[in-house]
């Protein structure tokens, strides 16, 4: 690839750059307009993340040049950082829904005896 | 001595070193941040059976502040994407403008998340005050640190550009697009901070 080629091809990707840019403003500006909406919790979360997401893929994929420099080593790497962050989630969730859950479940027993 | 693959590639892995650690870096960050954001997950889903454990975060904290941080912190991302052009293309004085931008852009950020702190400390409201306040204080103060070493790193590149760009161009394109990559991962932990914090 040739200097110039080279020139030529940054200047294009500043227009992406600028196109990111206001991109990420507008999400951002629907994502406080969906908040305002006062929509149920579990849509609201489901709104906001996929925003946020959207936005994360922009700047990792442009601004962070994972779209463009194609380096495999970089994925593998992520893709186990993204491995073990689901796996901490997952044993989080486990234990919740596990012991905590039990707990509870004991711990409101005798208040519903009261009630009665 | 020269460092080796400090601003060619490396035969094995295909970058130089420096970007391949600095992946490596942004690799652990994001299990770091993972952490904190399932800690976070836990805590809510715990508190969601009891009335008022976890309030909504625009009930207590500054939304207009955060949205004017976030649409800061994006147009800084922006504004070191472009110094690393302008270093690409050989405009240095613009390459100094555009980090200059960046720079003063995360000193206001920091600064607007002082006003911020400031006015939940004048109502009470400290991280040992609710589970909520103490999540909020945690993530914000550390990504708030991640901007403050970016900043020193930043100053440091401002200062020390020109001499190295003058001696090899192409390891302070390189240095640059390392402290961009680094940048960019904080605009993006904060794109997900501020929905998860305030929004929600």
């Amino acid at each position: 690839m040739s200097a110039e080629h080279t020139a030529e091809h940054l200047q294009q990707q500043v227009r992406v750059y600028f196109i990111v840019f206001l991109s990420l403003m507008v999400l951002t500006v629907v994502t406080v307009a969906v908040s305002r909406l006062h929509l149920p919790v579990g849509g609201a979360i489901a709104v906001a993340l996929v925003v946020a997401s959207v936005k994360g893929l922009l700047v990792a994929g442009i601004f962070m040049h994972l779209f463009h420099d194609k380096f495999p080593f970089i994925f593998k790497v992520l893709i186990f950082s993204v491995i073990f962050f689901i796996v901490m989630i997952g044993l989080f969730m486990f234990g919740y829904f596990d012991t905590f859950a039990s707990e509870r479940a004991i711990l409101e027993a005798p208040a519903l005896e009261e009630h009665h | 001595m020269e460092i080796p693959y400090d601003h060619e590639n490396h035969p094995v892995t295909g970058v130089y070193n420096a970007k391949l650690g600095i992946w490596l870096f942004l690799a652990s960050e994001v299990l770091f941040f993972g952490a904190l954001f399932s800690t976070y997950i836990l805590l809510r889903i715990g508190a969601g059976g009891v009335a008022g454990a976890w309030p909504h975060g625009a009930d207590l904290l500054n939304i207009p502040l955060a949205t004017i941080n976030t649409v800061i912190l994006i147009t800084s991302s922006l504004t070191m994407v472009m110094a690393w052009a302008s270093l690409k293309l050989g405009r240095f004085s613009k390459f100094q403008i555009y980090f200059a931008v960046t720079i003063l852009l995360a000193l206001a950020f920091l600064v607007i998340k002082g006003f911020e702190y400031g006015e939940e400390f004048a109502h009470g409201r400290y991280p040992s005050t609710s589970t909520y306040l103490a999540v909020y204080f945690t993530m914000t103060g550390v990504h708030g640190l991640h901007i403050l070493l970016g900043v020193v790193v930043n100053v440091y590149h401002l200062f020390s550009a020109k001499a190295i760009y003058a001696e090899n161009s192409e390891r302070m394109i390189n240095r640059i697009e390392v402290a961009g990559l680094y940048w960019h991962f904080v605009d993006l932990v904060w794109i997900f901070l501020f929905p998860v914090l305030y929004l929600l």
